[in-house]
């Protein structure tokens, strides 16, 4: 399932965008602890393509995408 | 050297987008139709398991309704077709920068270097396309544009065919001569009347029987078919959008006087201002081009303050820069008028305080009406009094022997 999510991102000075936390819910707010992949890779699951992060939180790897400029991550 | 020209072809392209945005439909036969609201339209576009059923692009939506009534039917995204034409664009850039889109969902990429392996680059990129973008492409392989395209169309999908010199007469002969880039179903017509079915048939003609029957079209033919082509594949450069629309004839006669300039400029500007309202543009610098019978000749433009795209208007700038910088010193034998910085017809109008805006819109009417006339009577069902006055000079019509094709090879 396609899931589009509010992020908390950094901008460096050259323009590289760099994700910080993505915003779940209300009360949730998953920090990023690394950003481990960043490629142009479509999500079949999710149904979209765009610049693919690869992201550990919390010890476990997720992917999220930022499709022109929405974020959005295939839940479960 | 030898050229090394892919040809890319994305599979089913927009039923491809859609149905990699949309995973609940994947599995089933999905086609992209027109208006489906409106219960009217047609199939624009048909993903492989429609293509079982015998969907056809072009055909009415009911049509394909009874052919398979489970058939799904997606409205067409366009932006987002735009946005994946662009993102494939951008990797086959990664290769070269000869890379000449042709339509959305279609590209040659020229990949001429020593030791360069267009089959192997080719199923990198095919691979790329797939987990990058999530579509598939066909793509030929070959030493010249029209084999490279031929072969992106004989396996389908996600498939990469070389036409090499030592197998095109296997693969590339024995195919219809319908399946050539510029065959379409008059030359096929044609050709079938003359016995010749394959592109086998049509290369072994001899180049002169083929003038004979086509022109020198029959040259072009008999190129294509051989493999000869030579057309370079063009560097990229953003196509999308129109700087100017023109037209410009060489007379019938020469001109001699300001009534002949005035009868041409105006079938030039009826052709140039029913295209821009055809394609929704506006334009505000016009330009004219002259030659004179000792074929010197000049350029020069004018740009107005408010854009426009009303016939009576194009033609009285247009008329208004020749008088101001012809002095008659020969007779003219070319005429061009043109139209640039072009905006969108949509945009709103400014109205002055005097009403002036008001007779623009009239007048916009007026020539809107005209065009409908126009199309369905032909060029010559309405038209100003001044071209009667010498129908030699005015009988020609640059907008219907200028043919637009969507895309076009030359």
């Amino acid at each position: 399932m396609k899931h589009y999510v509010d992020m908390i991102v950094r901008y460096t000075q050259d323009g590289q965008i760099i994700p910080l936390a993505v915003r779940w819910s209300a009360e949730q707010l998953f920090e990023i602890d690394k950003v481990l992949d960043v490629r142009q890779a479509a999500s079949l699951k999710a149904g979209g393509t765009g610049i693919r992060y690869l992201c550990r939180i919390q010890g476990k790897e997720r992917f999220i995408w930022l499709e022109e400029d929405k974020w959005f991550v295939d839940a479960k | 050297m030898e050229r090394t020209i892919l040809h890319s072809d994305c599979n089913s392209f927009y039923a491809s987008v859609e149905c990699l945005h949309r995973p609940e439909i994947r599995d089933k036969p999905v086609a992209v139709g027109g208006d489906v609201e409106q219960r009217h339209g047609i199939i624009l576009a048909k993903n492989e398991l429609a293509k079982k059923y015998n969907i056809k692009t072009g055909e009415a939506l009911w049509q394909a309704r009874q052919k398979c009534p489970d058939l799904v039917i997606v409205p067409p995204h366009f932006e987002l077709y735009q946005r994946f034409s662009k993102l494939c664009h951008k990797i086959y850039l990664d290769y070269s920068d000869r890379v000449e889109p042709f339509g959305l969902d279609e590209c040659w990429v020229q990949v001429t270097a020593k030791d360069a392996n267009g089959a192997l680059l080719a199923q990198e990129i095919s691979q790329r396309i797939k987990s990058e973008l999530g579509i598939t492409v066909s793509i030929g392989v070959s030493y010249n544009k029209i084999f490279a395209k031929l072969g992106s169309d004989y396996k389908k999908p996600d498939a990469v065919t070389e036409i090499r010199r030592d197998n095109y007469k296997q693969i590339a002969w024995p195919l219809p001569v319908g399946d050539l880039l510029y065959v379409g179903r008059a030359t096929q017509r044609k050709l079938e009347s003359y016995c010749k079915r394959t592109i086998g048939d049509l290369a072994n003609t001899p180049e002169k029987t083929l003038k004979g029957w086509f022109g020198k079209w029959g040259s072009v033919l008999y190129s294509f078919a051989n493999g000869f082509d030579s057309t370079p594949v063009a560097r990229y450069e953003d196509h999308d959008d129109v700087k100017s629309i023109g037209n410009s004839t060489t007379t019938p006669r020469d001109l001699l006087n300001n009534e002949d300039v005035k009868i041409i400029v105006y079938v030039l500007a009826d052709s140039v201002a029913r295209r821009l309202r055809e394609h929704g543009y506006k334009g505000r610098t016009i330009s004219i081009s002259v030659r004179d019978n000792q074929l010197m000749s000049f350029v020069r433009q004018h740009t107005s303050s408010q854009y426009t795209n009303i016939t009576a208007e194009i033609a009285q700038a247009g008329m208004e820069l020749f008088m101001q910088h012809y002095h008659w010193q020969r007779p003219i034998r070319s005429l061009g008028i043109s139209i640039s910085d072009l905006v969108s017809d949509v945009a709103p109008l400014q109205m002055d305080l005097f009403g002036a805006g008001q007779e623009q819109l009239r007048r916009e009417r007026l020539d809107t009406t005209v065009d409908g006339l126009k199309k369905r009577f032909g060029t010559n069902a309405v038209r100003p009094a001044i071209l009667l006055q010498d129908t030699e000079l005015s009988g020609f019509d640059p907008k219907r022997e200028h043919t637009i094709h969507p895309v076009g090879f030359f």
